[in-house]
């Protein structure tokens, strides 16, 4: 299957607040940001299972997350990552000169991963700098 | 007995809600119940009930694991790598008060930081339009009393600032919006159809990084002139319909976010959206604001002005004067150029909510944690240290999005032997002071309580 090109944002949700707030190594956190919330449409065309895992890539990184219908509707063209650890995997540290990253609006590719694991919050951040222990630490 | 303490802030987002009230066990340990709230805030005050928050500093071994250690030895260790670094970079704030805020500039001065904030990955786009075009704004109370249309641009209040709504901009009543959500119109401009768009009555889905453009569409269509059938992806019509439902408000208030600051265009958009709001002032009232997204991330802008004259991205590294330009003095940009040489994260997670890259290359370098709970950077530090939580177990002055100082209570007695970000940084400052065999500095009303002999009371 082909891989769609789609535009990403990042942004805050009231589930991603609240289960942050319980701690981010919470399991409602992991639920709560691990996710893409992406048009039916787009998923049709790039092959997609709802609530299924892709790899989402941009210029500089990529992560496996669950792509989801959105909770609040995304047009065709838009994907949505909500603000937190997996979508600071792929969100250009660029600043345009002004010190805030591309947060929102940068292009991303994004493929079925379907048998790819989900990693968690810990694993992520400890695995980028070469701390990951299998969670030991 | 529990105790039920009314008139609690919230220190979670920038709505600063100050009607809270907390039912804490009659020994003020634990919080029981939180009225209210929004979902997240009743989070937060629950989440000071964990039994496994940090007690004692941590620091990482050679083995990476992480040790606790005395806060003697924590302070220590600080204070001489900040003093052994050419360039430290200080970085948070989201979630302190501005206490905190003030004790930190000692250390920053003394050890020659950058002194940076969370506004740095948020609104520090606009901050810079605010420097060239000025901040047309207004207090909450007046939108609440005053605003019978309301504007959200690039922001989404039903999610990031749950009780705005209800307390100052669409549901409540004020004393020239009688009728509540009744008498306002409100427009909300989203490239998704938000949970805040589905309450507005007219919402201009627009092309996602096109704001610029239909800015410039709205200040044109105002000022007369025609525009293209479609600008960023809306009709004419509805653009014009817009402007003059903006045009004919008794008073018109926009607030904006980072929709507008995290995309294409940046400060220009903020830039434009100042513009658009002195245009209306041609016709009818009309006022700007910023969501700021922590209960106190205008404090830092407030006190650090008013300390070294600059919000955000501090340079103090020249030792003689402060320096500000972000996109060379900014934490990201900092990062990417491995420009610092140690990184002190306070109050903020910069594990989470920095894109990874500046992440990897702050962590070459002595990575140090000032926070209550365990998040992501303190798991990847070389020394956690834990405090109190302002707002919960540490009383403390917050700005308010609109720049309004509230003074927020405790609700439970702090853990003990931890000490507030005030205490710590003072304690750190000290021991900087000792290693460098020069004379603390304690300047406004600390001394009295301090430093009675010192030679700087006035």
């Amino acid at each position: 299957m082909a891989k769609i090109h789609l535009n990403m944002i990042t942004q805050r949700s009231i589930e991603e607040g609240a289960a942050m707030e319980q701690g981010k190594t919470n399991p409602n956190y992991f639920v709560a940001c691990s996710i893409c919330e992406m048009n039916p449409e787009d998923m049709k065309r790039g092959g997609i299972m709802k609530n299924t895992n892709i790899r989402v890539t941009s210029e500089c990184g990529s992560v496996i997350v669950k792509a989801i219908e959105p909770t609040q509707y995304c047009p065709p063209g838009l994907a949505h990552i909500r603000q937190g650890v997996w979508a600071n995997q792929v969100v250009p540290p660029r600043t345009q000169s002004t010190g805030t990253p591309q947060y929102s609006g940068f292009p991303v590719t994004i493929e079925p991963a379907p048998e790819e694991r989900l990693k968690t919050a810990l694993e992520l951040v400890q695995g980028a700098v070469g701390l990951w222990q299998g969670g030991k630490i | 007995m529990p105790k039920l303490i009314k008139g609690v802030g919230c220190p979670y987002c920038g709505s600063s809600c100050d009607d809270i009230e907390v039912l804490v066990s009659d020994d003020e340990t634990k919080v029981l119940e939180v009225h209210n709230a929004c979902i997240i805030g009743t989070n937060l005050f629950h989440h000071a009930n964990d039994p496994t928050r940090p007690r004692l500093p941590r620091k990482r071994q050679p083995d990476g694991t992480m040790k606790e250690i005395p806060y003697e030895e924590a302070i220590d260790w600080m204070a001489k790598t900040m003093l052994a670094a050419k360039k430290p970079l200080i970085y948070g704030f989201g979630s302190t008060n501005c206490e905190g805020m003030s004790a930190v500039a000692r250390i920053a001065e003394k050890s020659g930081a950058v002194l940076d904030n969370c506004a740095t990955i948020c609104h520090g786009p606009s901050f810079l339009a605010i420097f060239d075009n000025g901040y047309p704004s207004c207090t909450l109370g007046e939108a609440k009393n005053r605003a019978d249309v309301v504007v959200f641009w690039g922001c989404n209040p039903m999610h990031a600032h749950p009780r705005h709504t209800s307390r100052y901009s669409i549901f409540p009543r004020g004393y020239f919006t009688q009728k509540g959500a009744m008498q306002r119109t409100v427009l909300s401009v989203d490239p998704r159809e938000t949970d805040t768009a589905k309450l507005a009555d007219i919402h201009l889905m627009l092309d996602q990084g096109h704001d610029y453009e239909l800015f410039d569409a709205f200040r044109t269509v105002l000022r007369g002139h025609d525009i293209p059938d479609v600008v960023a992806g809306i009709k004419k019509e509805t653009i014009k319909k817009s402007v003059e439902i903006m045009k004919n408000a008794r008073f018109c208030m926009i607030f904006f976010g980072m929709g507008c600051t995290h995309s294409d265009g940046r400060n220009h958009n903020v830039d434009h959206a100042i513009s658009l709001t002195r245009d209306l002032n041609e016709y009818t009232k009309c006022s700007i604001m910023a969501m700021r997204g922590h209960y106190n991330i205008a404090g830092p802008g407030q006190v650090w002005a008013w300390q070294f004259g600059f919000p955000y991205c501090i340079d103090l590294s020249k030792g003689t004067h402060a320096h500000m330009n972000p996109g060379e003095t900014s934490s990201v940009d900092l990062a990417m150029r491995d420009e610092v040489d140690c990184f002190v994260n306070i109050g903020a997670d910069a594990g989470a909510h920095f894109p990874i890259q500046p992440v990897q290359h702050l962590k070459k370098h002595p990575f140090i944690t000032i926070d209550p709970n365990f998040n992501m950077a303190s798991e990847i530090s070389d020394l956690h240290i834990p405090v109190r939580i302002a707002g919960v177990d540490e009383p403390g002055v917050v700005y308010r999005m609109d720049n309004v100082p509230i003074q927020f209570k405790a609700v439970l007695k702090g853990l003990p032997g931890v000490p507030s970000d005030e205490e710590l940084f003072n304690k750190v400052y000290e021991r900087m002071c000792e290693l460098t065999q020069t004379k603390p500095i304690w300047l406004a009303a600390k001394e009295d309580r301090r430093y009675p002999e010192s030679e700087a009371v006035i």
